[in-house]
C-alpha cells in the first residue's frame, strides 16, 4: 500500500499525525527555532505580534511563541510518559488479575477504590506533600489511569482464556505465564495502543490544569497550563497571550485523538478482517 | 488384560448455576453424572450423544482441563483425579487432544511451527535445529508440507488446520487421543481424509482414541466400541457391529433410526423421540429417559436403572431391555 492510498484511506491518522510530528519536531528543537523563553524584558511587556516578537509578549515581557514552543516539551513529555507509566502497569496488573483468579477478587476491588481518587485533588495532594517536579505530575496523572487500563486488559484477558487454544496449551504442558506471555498478551496489544492515545490526549489536557491551579510542574518551566494562568488577568488588554499556549494545547489533544481514533478504526478492521 | 490408557470411575461434573449479587448457588447442572469406562491401547471409543448430554465434559475432565466433582481417572494407571497442576504436568504428554473448531484451536497469531513445537518445547526441551526437523517430519506425517511451519494458523484452509491439531498432539507421542467432534466442522470429503489419517496413525503408533461425535456415519467409520450418552449418564456401551445390529437401549435405538442413510430408496421405520432433552438442573427422576422414552413404564419413573453387563462387553441401562 503506497502512502498516498494509506492518507486517503485514514486521513484522520495522516492529519493527526503531521500535526503532531510537526509540534514534537518544534519541541526537540526549541532552543535552536525560539529565544530565551525565561528572558525578562519589562520594557517590552505585553506587545502584540511583531516581527521581534511573532506571538507578542505577555505581562513580564517574555516571549510568548518562545514560552509556546518550549511548552511544548513539558505536554507531549507527560502525555507519552503518563501513558507509558499507566500502560505498562496496568498491562502487568490486568493479565494477572485476569488469568489468575485468585489475585483478581483483590486487585480489582483494590482498582475500584482507585478509580474514585480525582487526579487533580491526588496532585495537589502529592505536590503540597514533595516538591513541585514532572516526575510528581506524571505519578499523579498516572495513578488514576491505571485502573482503567487493568480494566481493558483484563476484559480481553477473560474472553481469550476461553479460546480452545488456551485449552490446547494447557494441554501441551504450557506453564500459566508462558500462556499469558504467548498466547494472551499479543491480543491486547491493539486496543492498548488506542487507550494510550486516550490517555495521552487526557493526560496533556489534565497537566494544563493543573499547572494553571498552580499545582503542576514548578512555575519556572514554561507550560501552556501557567502560561493561560498568568495570562488570564490581562485578556482584555493582550489576548494573544492566551491565544498561543490555549490554541496549541486544543490542536495537541485534537491530533491525538485524531490519531487514535484512526488507529482504533484502522487494527478494528484488521483484526475483522483476519478472523 | 492389558492395563488401560485411561480408566474413570464414577466420573461426576456438576456445575453450580449462581444468582446475585453474592453468588448464591440456586441449582446444580449435573453435565456428568457417573461415568465409567476404560479404554485400551490402540483402541477407539466413541463417545455419542445429543448436544448437551455431557460428552465433551467427559473428554475435558479426562484431560484434566476441567475438575471433576467427583469419581476418579486413571491414566496409565496413575490416579490423578486431584493431583494439582504442577503434578499433573508430567501426565499430560500422555493424553492429547484435538479440537472441534479448527480456527479456535490455533493461534491465530503464531507460525504452524510454534504451534506444533510448543509441546516439544515443554516436556523435550527441544530447541533450534532438533525441534524444527521434529515438527518438519510431524507437518509431513499428517500431510502437510514441511516448509509450512512458517505459515500463519490463519493461512491455511480448515482440513489443514485440523491436520496442524492433529500433528500438534502428535508432538508428545501420547498414548490416549480425545478427539472432541474433531471432524465435524469439515466438509465430508475432508472428514474422509482426516478420519483415515486417525486411523492410520492408530495403527501405526498404537493411540487410543476418545472420539466424541454426534455423527453414527463416522462412527461406524472409526470406531471399535460405542458408548451412548444421555443426560450425563453412559445408557448403553457395545462393541461397534452390536451396537448398530442389536441396539438394546430405546434411545440408542431413536439415535441409529434417525441417522441418515445414503440411499434415496432405502425406507426405514423412524422412531422419533417427542419433547426435548431436559434439563441437566433438573434431570427427570427414575430412568432418565423415561419422559421420551416410546416403551416405558411405571417402574421407569420411581427407580434409576443401573448399567448392567448383559452379554460380554455388551452393558445397558434399562429395565426393560433385554
Amino acid at each position: 500500500m503506497t502512502l498516498r492510498r494509506f492518507g486517503r484511506r485514514n486521513p484522520t491518522i495522516v492529519i493527526g499525525a503531521l500535526l503532531l510530528l510537526l509540534v514534537t519536531a518544534a519541541a526537540i528543537a526549541a532552543p535552536l527555532i525560539a529565544g530565551d523563553p525565561l528572558l525578562i524584558t519589562p520594557v517590552d511587556r505585553l506587545l502584540p505580534p511583531s516581527e521581534k516578537y511573532w506571538l507578542g509578549t505577555d505581562h513580564l515581557g517574555r516571549d510568548v511563541y518562545a514560552r509556546a514552543v518550549f511548552g511544548a516539551r513539558i505536554s507531549l513529555l507527560v502525555g507519552v510518559a503518563v501513558a507509558a507509566v499507566s500502560v505498562v502497569v496496568g498491562l502487568g496488573i490486568g493479565l494477572a488479575a485476569g488469568y489468575w483468579r485468585q489475585v483478581d477478587a483483590v486487585v480489582m476491588r483494590f482498582m475500584d477504590g482507585m478509580m474514585a481518587i480525582p487526579a487533580i485533588l491526588l496532585a495537589i495532594a502529592l505536590v503540597s506533600l514533595n516538591r513541585a517536579s514532572v516526575f510528581i505530575v506524571v505519578v499523579a496523572i498516572s495513578l488514576p489511569e491505571i485502573p482503567r487500563v487493568v480494566r481493558l486488559v483484563r476484559s480481553v484477558v477473560l474472553t481469550v482464556r476461553e479460546m480452545p487454544y488456551i485449552e490446547a496449551a494447557v494441554s501441551g504442558g504450557s506453564r500459566g505465564r508462558k500462556i499469558v506471555i504467548r498466547h494472551i498478551l499479543p491480543s491486547t496489544v491493539a486496543p492498548l495502543i488506542v487507550q494510550a492515545t486516550y490517555i495521552a490526549a487526557s493526560a496533556i489536557l489534565i497537566e494544563a490544569g493543573l499547572s494553571f491551579l498552580g499545582a503542576g510542574v514548578p512555575p519556572e518551566i514554561p507550560t501552556w497550563g501557567n502560561m493561560i494562568a498568568s495570562s488570564r488577568l490581562f485578556v482584555a488588554r493582550a489576548p494573544w497571550t492566551i491565544f498561543a499556549p490555549g490554541t496549541l494545547l486544543a490542536l495537541v489533544v485534537l491530533a491525538v485523538n485524531l490519531v487514535g481514533d484512526g488507529l482504533r478504526d484502522l487494527l478494528d478492521v484488521r483484526l475483522a478482517r483476519r478472523m | 488384560m492389558t492395563e488401560p490408557v485411561v480408566a474413570v470411575q464414577g466420573l461426576q461434573k456438576y456445575f453450580p448455576v449462581q444468582r446475585g449479587i453474592l453468588r448464591r448457588t440456586v441449582a446444580t447442572v449435573r453435565a456428568v453424572d457417573g461415568v465409567t469406562l476404560a479404554i485400551a491401547p490402540g483402541e477407539t471409543l466413541c463417545l455419542v450423544g445429543e448436544s448437551g448430554c455431557g460428552k465433551s465434559t467427559v473428554g475435558r475432565l479426562i484431560l484434566r482441563l476441567m475438575q471433576p466433582t467427583g469419581g476418579r481417572i486413571l491414566l496409565r494407571g496413575t490416579d490423578v483425579t486431584t493431583l494439582g497442576e504442577a503434578a499433573m504436568r508430567p501426565h499430560r504428554r500422555h493424553a492429547q487432544m484435538v479440537f472441534q473448531d479448527p480456527y479456535a484451536s490455533l493461534n491465530p497469531r503464531l507460525t504452524a511451527g510454534m504451534i506444533v513445537g510448543e509441546p516439544l518445547e515443554n516436556y523435550d526441551d527441544m530447541a533450534g535445529a532438533d525441534r524444527r526437523a521434529k515438527v518438519a517430519a510431524l507437518l509431513e506425517r499428517v500431510g502437510l508440507r514441511a516448509e509450512a511451519m512458517h505459515k500463519y494458523a490463519f493461512e491455511f484452509s480448515g482440513g489443514q488446520r485440523q491436520r496442524l491439531g492433529i500433528a500438534r498432539a502428535l508432538a508428545l507421542d501420547p498414548g490416549l487421543i480425545v478427539a472432541d467432534e474433531a471432524v465435524s466442522a469439515l466438509d465430508v470429503s475432508v472428514q474422509a481424509q482426516v478420519l483415515n489419517l486417525l486411523m492410520d496413525l492408530q495403527e501405526e503408533r498404537g493411540i487410543a482414541y476418545l472420539f466424541i461425535s454426534h455423527d453414527l456415519g463416522v462412527v461406524e467409520h472409526i470406531g471399535h466400541r460405542i458408548a451412548v450418552m444421555y443426560l450425563g449418564q453412559i445408557v448403553e456401551l457395545a462393541p461397534k457391529a452390536t451396537i448398530f445390529a442389536a441396539p438394546l437401549h430405546p434411545y440408542t435405538e431413536a439415535l441409529i433410526a434417525a441417522a441418515p442413510i445414503p440411499d434415496p430408496r432405502a425406507r426405514t421405520e423412524r422412531i422419533v423421540l417427542e419433547g426435548d432433552i431436559p434439563s441437566a438442573m433438573n434431570p427427570p427422576s427414575g430412568c432418565r429417559f423415561h419422559t421420551r422414552c416410546p416403551i416405558a413404564v411405571a417402574r421407569c419413573r420411581t427407580e434409576a436403572p443401573l448399567l448392567r453387563q448383559v452379554a460380554a462387553g455388551h452393558a445397558v441401562a434399562c429395565h426393560l431391555r433385554p
